[in-house]
């Protein structure tokens, strides 16, 4: 078989592989549920009820969504540069362990003061976490593949240190957690009543931000040239490296706001499980939004939908809720052939 | 205890040597892998899918050696959907790669929940026993250390020179080898670029697979999550480090093995009581790290990695 | 050589065509070969000869029309049959592996994949004999990497001859070869018609066609449009059945040479990999001159292009623009030095493919006012200066917002010509300018290089194509492992006597040996 690039694709062409795509996860779910005994009607149901069908549920979904698009940008960004930042899960404790340090006491200053404060610190924190994977790749040519997957392991365990050591909390019962953040440090709710915290409009902003640095920024052109042809980005004067390492910056500042909204708009202090895999699953929502920063909001919602929805149907029908892992990885993999189908057409040769 | 001692120690040697076995196996399998022009990131999920895979064969009723097959099917069933996307449709290596590891690990976790609902703690196993051979195992130091093992042990230094023989001696291995430095010489002489990359990725998974199966078989005798703990990447900076050389990744493995059984040994020293143990936990993946910087400069790369291969293009 | 009437045909095509989409890569060709006869297949770029090619290697399906070899008709789509039933394929682009041997490379997929060993002493044993029979001296356990091209070349043609070939496929063998070595090869292909073997030889270059072959085949836009014996035909005949109209390249006058715009004294780079870096060399560039550099391909055209595009430095030696050593030598200081450059692949360094024209036309000015104020882009800026490029330089597509990857080589190459030569530059260099465009384009494409030398540029052309050299330089300098020839005028030297230069010899001895004292003036 060959691919044979199509000029102009149709609207089937671009619409129908990504809707066989979402059907079949659909399926493959419904029959690993039927093999758990579950109804798979009953069981998607219960999915999609579980993450948008009550006004708790929706909220629910939206707070789990909010890291979701933090990390999906830090990946969307990094991948745009063709740069694999697979250590977002790092970033992500690196900006939540700096929210802790300065946030729980240290500054005691108003919330006006401290919150931005502490958005920079926390960014910073991640920048330098990815800084050197980034450092070691253009200096040495070290793939950063794997030394970002080698310190997401490094980073848990640094932080599991403190939180045994110096961070520890001496009300903490022996548990290893950090003490809670002074009130001010705390992100307020949007609105009063409602479970859902400013980090989300924080998350929102970002999207619109990224968005407009890709498009209408010098350094989105240099970013986006750099990531589809890097010899010919460097043959024309771009400096390759130099964009690889700005991307780097911003990439690990993205995703270490995620820990900073999770610790200072939900959780109020930090513990090892603060994460539950938010950086690698930041991945599969950039993937699936193709790397549009716009796009990766829908996405972290679908996927935040399908993990909370997931929750909530094993608790109702007791089909574990490892099937949303499942699905996400079932949609990333056939979304990527589905996405290569839209553009190429397979021929025999 | 001092160093010393612990480096003479045959307890010791005996460790590294369990350490390096999955490690071994695994690595072996990436490199194939990546001789044949293909990264796969699959490994930590294959690794995982593979633990799981041979001992829950084992835990339903099968022998130890149908476990070890099992485990091996299973990765090669995984390696299949890898290097069918990777392949043939010449799809990111890297995304499809954590897509893989994604799904084995979600799919294992799924199928352990469903095979064991109401368990709070895994059941064991009977794993296999150390075999010592006759007459080498008293040797002093070395006879404890490389004859008292276990047969999956034996397995995976008897693969290390199969693999080396098949990579070097052989017309397969000659073909392989090729089609990770320039897939169009193979294809200028008639053999299918598609069909050998396709097998060695799931070859490689195999290996992988069994690897893990070695945690849950041969070094413990039950299956946990988390079980897998990076090992799979670590083993991907291993084949760098062994520059894409069986020997050299044998090599590489016991080293690393040796210093992985030295940092727990340490840790319960008084030295070690001073630090956190944190800090030797990190170490074998600071050592991954530097392994990869130091080698950077020389590595032997095949030329097509990460190239995926297309007739109609030039 | 042989009488074509009475020898038996070893190969007949039989109503092949081939479609691509909509394009028509090969239309209802038929031919057929002879024992013992050398075709010649000619046409220009993306008339289809190498579809058809690969057709008969199996590399591709044919839509219609067999493959028949020896009498028997082949299996479509498997190469495996072709190279079984006698078909030895020597490919433009080297299908070998550098990091192997050249024992290794010769007898990968000669064996079942399952043999439990390889046989290595019977294969040194043939090769040897091989290598007697058609003159083609190699070193079996030398890594292909470390070989010369004319040598890989050896190594392909072996390759086809292991495995017993009787037809032997040559798709633009002498591309890459000096004229001394495509004299070898052709005494090697006498050879194998002497033994009874039949050649396709592929080619666009009429004289080697004239030379070589028995039999000419023309085709163009994937039609066979023509058949000759070689004795009824000559090069201006052949060439307006090529392009299907009286071929008119544009008139070259000599040009005026000004001031020395670009001076290299001395200069050395490291080498690269296999190719080697410039040797101490000195050139000067001149307004007003087309300087050509003439060379097997892979003897530092490239580094002395990364050199003057701003991708290396010199490790010694001077470098001056306008009498002046530039400082912070890059790419982004040559543009802005007033270098344009018109890279040796547009595809993988000239352009980036997903990009659209107006991304692409800005590509080296991007950074700079209008189309960029303290980081932020104007598009609008960037989209009407690629509009302008699209009106005066007739670069044929659907608008500025196109992918460029969809685009004609030719057209792509015109909107690189645009980018550089809008910038009024003094120094162009243009390293392959041409290759893989039809004739038009060609024309096109050297016309612009004249204009911009009567404006008073200095123009660098590299090229492997030494008629191309010829036609439009005002001084030739041959490069050979990196170190120049003296500069020689218009019409001084013939091919051949380019040739030995080209086969690196002439050369003063190692100068880097030397003291540098010796080249003080």
């Amino acid at each position: 078989m060959r691919l044979e690039p199509i000029a102009r694709p149709t609207i089937w062409r671009s619409t129908l592989p990504p809707a066989i795509a979402i059907g079949a996860t659909v399926v493959i779910a419904s029959l690993l549920a039927m093999a758990a005994g579950g109804n798979p009607f009953s069981v998607l149901g219960l999915i999609i009820k579980g993450a948008f069908g009550s006004k708790f549920a929706l909220l629910e979904t939206l707070n789990r969504a909010t890291p979701l698009i933090f990390t999906g940008l830090a990946v969307a960004v990094a991948f745009r540069a063709r740069l694999w930042n697979i250590g977002a899960e790092a970033q992500l404790y690196a900006g939540a362990l700096m929210t802790v340090v300065l946030g729980t006491g240290l500054l005691p200053w108003s919330g006006f003061a401290l919150l931005p404060v502490l958005v920079i610190a926390a960014m910073l924190a991640g920048a330098l976490v990815l800084l050197v994977p980034a450092l070691l790749k253009v200096r040495f040519g070290v793939d950063e593949v794997v030394t970002t997957l080698l310190f997401n392991f490094i980073f848990l365990l640094f932080v599991s240190m403190l939180l045994e050591g110096p961070l520890k909390d001496p009300m903490g019962m022996g548990w290893p957690k950090s003490e809670r953040l002074i009130a001010e440090a705390r992100l307020p709710r949007i609105v009063d009543g409602l479970r859902l915290h400013w980090g989300f409009g924080l998350a929102l902003i970002a999207a619109g931000v990224i968005w407009v640095i890709e498009r209408r920024t010098t350094l989105g052109y240099e970013m986006r040239a750099v990531g589809l042809n890097r010899e010919a980005a460097g043959f024309a004067g771009i400096p390759v490296n130099r964009v690889l390492v700005k991307t780097a910056l911003l990439s690990g500042g993205l995703a270490a706001l995620a820990g900073f909204s999770e610790v200072a708009g939900l959780k109020g202090n930090l513990t090892l499980d603060l994460s539950p895999g938010f950086g690698y699953t930041g991945i599969i929502v950039a993937m699936l939004a193709l790397l549009n920063p716009l796009a990766v909001v829908a996405a972290a919602l679908f996927v935040a939908g399908i993990f909370v929805g997931a929750d909530s149907m094993s608790r109702a029908v007791g089909v574990p809720s490892y099937l949303a892992d499942i699905m996400l990885a079932t949609a990333l993999l056939l979304m990527v052939v589905a996405i290569l189908l839209t553009r190429f057409r397979v021929v025999r040769e | 205890m001092d160093f010393f001692d612990i480096l003479i120690s045959a307890s010791f040697w005996t460790a590294a040597i369990r350490i390096a076995s999955p490690l071994i196996f695994a690595t072996l399998g990436e490199l194939i892998c990546e001789r044949a022009g293909v990264l796969n990131l699959g490994i930590e999920g294959i690794m995982v899918a593979g633990a799981f895979a041979g001992w829950m064969a084992v835990y339903s009723g099968t022998g130890l050696w149908t476990g070890v097959a099992v485990a091996m099917a299973v990765g090669m069933l995984f390696g299949l959907v890898h290097s069918l996307l990777t392949v043939p449709f010449g799809l990111s290596q890297h995304v499809v790669g954590l897509g893989v590891t994604l799904l084995a690990t979600s799919l294992t976790y799924y199928a352990y929940r469903l095979a064991l609902p109401e368990v709070t703690s895994p059941p064991k196993i009977e794993a296999f026993q150390p075999f010592e051979i006759p007459i080498l195992s008293d040797i002093p130091l070395i006879g404890p250390a490389l004859f008292s093992q276990t047969p999956l042990t034996y397995l995976a230094f008897i693969l290390v020179g199969v693999v080396a023989l098949v990579l070097y001696r052989t017309p397969l291995g000659l073909a392989l080898r090729a089609a990770g430095e320039n897939p169009a010489a193979v294809a200028a002489q008639g053999l299918s670029v598609t069909a050998i990359r396709m097998g060695a990725v799931m070859v490689g998974s195999g290996l992988m697979a069994v690897g893990g199966a070695f945690l849950t078989m041969s070094a413990f005798d039950s299956f946990f999550f988390e079980m897998v703990n990076g090992r799979g990447w670590i083993c991907i900076a291993l084949v760098v480090f062994g520059a894409w050389k069986p020997g050299k990744a044998l090599l590489g493995a016991i080293l690393f093995a040796a210093f992985d059984a030295l940092q727990i040994r340490i840790q319960q020293t008084p030295l070690g009581a001073d630090i956190p143990y944190q800090v030797f936990l990190m170490m074998p993946y600071f050592l991954s790290i530097l392994a990869l910087i130091v080698m950077s400069r020389r590595a032997e790369v095949p030329a097509a990695l990460m190239v995926p291969f297309n007739k109609g293009e030039r | 050589m042989t009488d074509n009437g009475t020898a038996r045909v070893v190969l007949r095509l039989d109503g092949i065509t081939k479609r691509f989409g909509k394009l028509v890569a090969n239309d209802a060709i038929s031919l057929s070969l002879h024992e013992g006869e050398v075709i010649a297949l000619l046409g220009e770029n993306g008339a289809g000869k190498t579809t058809l090619m690969n057709i008969l290697f199996g590399q591709y399906t044919a839509d219609e029309g067999t493959v028949e070899v020896f009498g028997r008709t082949l299996p479509p789509g498997n190469p495996r049959a072709a190279l079984d039933a006698g078909v030895g394929m020597v490919h433009q682009h080297f299908t070998l592996a550098d990091n192997m041997t050249v024992l290794e490379n010769v007898t990968l997929g000669t064996q079942s994949l399952l043999a439990l060993s390889q046989r290595r002493a019977g294969a040194r044993e043939k090769l040897a004999r091989l290598s007697a029979d058609f003159g083609l001296q190699v070193h079996l356990d030398a890594k292909v990497g470390s070989l010369t091209v004319g040598e890989r070349q050896r190594v392909e043609i072996l390759k086809a001859l292991y495995r017993d070939a009787r037809i032997l496929i040559l798709d633009e063998p002498t591309a890459v070869l000096t004229p001394q070595e495509t004299e070898d090869l052709f005494a090697t292909l006498r050879k194998a018609v002497r033994l009874g073997l039949s050649v396709v030889f592929i080619s666009h270059k009429l004289h080697e066609v004239m030379a070589i072959s028995d039999r000419v085949l023309i085709l163009r836009h994937g039609k066979l449009v023509a058949e000759r014996p070689i004795a009824e035909v000559d090069k201006e005949k052949l060439a307006a059945l090529m392009v299907g109209a009286e071929v008119s390249a544009p008139r070259v006058e000599p040009g005026t040479p000004g001031a020395v715009l670009m001076q290299l004294d001395d200069v050395t780079t490291p080498d690269r990999g296999n190719a080697p870096g410039l040797k101490s060399m000195s050139l000067a560039l001149r307004a007003g001159q087309i300087t050509g550099l003439a060379g097997v391909s892979g003897n530092g055209q490239g580094a002395l292009a990364d050199l003057i595009g701003g991708l290396v430095s010199p490790e010694t030696g001077r470098m001056e623009l306008d009498g002046a050593q530039p400082t912070g030598w890059s790419p982004r200081v040559a543009v802005q030095s007033g270098i344009a450059r018109i890279p040796e692949d547009r595809h993988r360094t000239g352009t980036i493919a997903a990009f659209d024209l107006t991304e692409n036309a800005i590509l080296e000015t991007y950074a700079q006012p209008p189309y960029s104020r303290s980081g932020w882009m104007n598009w609008a800026r960037a989209e009407s200066f690629t509009r302008q490029i699209i009106d005066t330089y007739d670069v044929r597509c659907p608008g500025p917002g196109t992918r460029i990857g969809l685009l004609s080589g030719g057209n792509m190459q015109k909107l690189i010509l645009g980018r550089v030569l809008e910038a009024a530059p003094r120094i162009i260099l243009a390293n392959q300018p041409v290759r893989g465009l039809d004739i038009g384009a060609v024309n096109y494409v050297h016309g612009q290089l004249l204009a911009a030398r009567d404006r008073g540029a200095a123009v660098l052309l590299i090229s492997e194509d030494l008629d191309e050299i010829m036609a439009l330089s005002d001084v030739i300098h041959v490069i050979s492992e990196g170190r120049l020839s003296p500069g020689f005028p218009r019409g001084r030297m013939t091919p051949a006597e380019l040739g030995v230069w080209m086969a690196g010899q002439g050369f003063e001895p190692h100068e880097a040996e030397q003291e540098d004292s010796a080249h003080a003036p």
